[in-house]
């Protein structure tokens, strides 16, 4: 898995490339965990993300509730499969999905 | 069926996926399944690499098998750790707010939502989750 950051002024954009899983999830969480302060957008691009597993769900969430004190999130180019996992999941419910 | 026995471990998790995907890329394997089956092997057996053993590291045999109509495949997790039955937890709310959802149990509700049978014994010291996805 692969991560880039982009920042521009307070909007962050998170770029995921490749899968999001037990193993890789800690990594994305320290990324995040570090750029969150002074963000008032944050955009997660999964246009190159495989696959996600709970483990990728679970720092998906606390990024969610991170961003709702203080700003917006939103999660862009998510393709069907990972979709479906949000639909699952009744994560559809609670992200923005563009 | 082929099986292997591996140290569980976290580190490991991707050579189970690529041992299962192996013997699911002969069977013709739709990739949406393959993908669903990837994501059962990265929750259970990471389940098992986190739990089963802590803190010390003990080993996990995968089994895979293949029926034939319908056209299935069985993938066995077998480890000798704590016994552990992932399907006695009630599934989590997913109704609930961001604010109110809890983190646990999201893994083993994705499994039972994506697999067509999963089954949980405590047999001679093992836990034996099997998994079932019709392709």
């Amino acid at each position: 898995m692969t991560i880039e950051k982009n920042l521009n002024g307070t909007e962050l954009t998170v770029a995921i490339v490749g899968r999001l899983d037990t193993a890789t999830a800690p990594d994305m969480e320290e990324v995040l965990k570090e750029s969150f302060e002074g963000i008032t957008k944050l955009i997660l691009d999964f246009e190159g993300l495989e696959y996600l597993s709970s483990a990728g769900l679970r720092v998906i969430l606390q990024a969610q509730k991170i961003m709702n004190k203080q700003g917006e999130m939103i999660i862009k180019n998510v393709n069907k499969t990972i979709n479906e996992i949000f639909e699952v999941t009744g994560f559809v419910d609670i992200l923005t999905i563009e | 069926m082929k099986e292997l026995t591996i140290a569980a471990t976290v580190e490991n998790i991707e050579t189970v996926t690529d041992f299962v995907n192996e013997q699911l890329e002969a069977l013709d394997c739709p990739m949406k399944a393959q993908m669903q089956i990837d994501i059962a092997i990265d929750e259970l057996f990471g389940n098992i690499a986190h739990y089963a053993y802590n803190p010390d590291v003990g080993d996990a045999t995968v089994r895979v098998e293949v029926t034939e109509e319908p056209l299935a495949v069985v993938i066995t997790f077998i480890d000798k750790g704590v016994p552990y039955d992932p399907l006695a937890k009630a599934d989590p709310n997913i109704t609930l707010s961001a604010e109110e959802r809890e983190i646990g149990g999201l893994g083993i509700f994705m499994v039972k939502k994506t697999m067509d049978d999963i089954t949980y014994e405590y047999k001679n010291g093992q836990n034996i989750l099997k998994i079932k996805k019709n392709l």
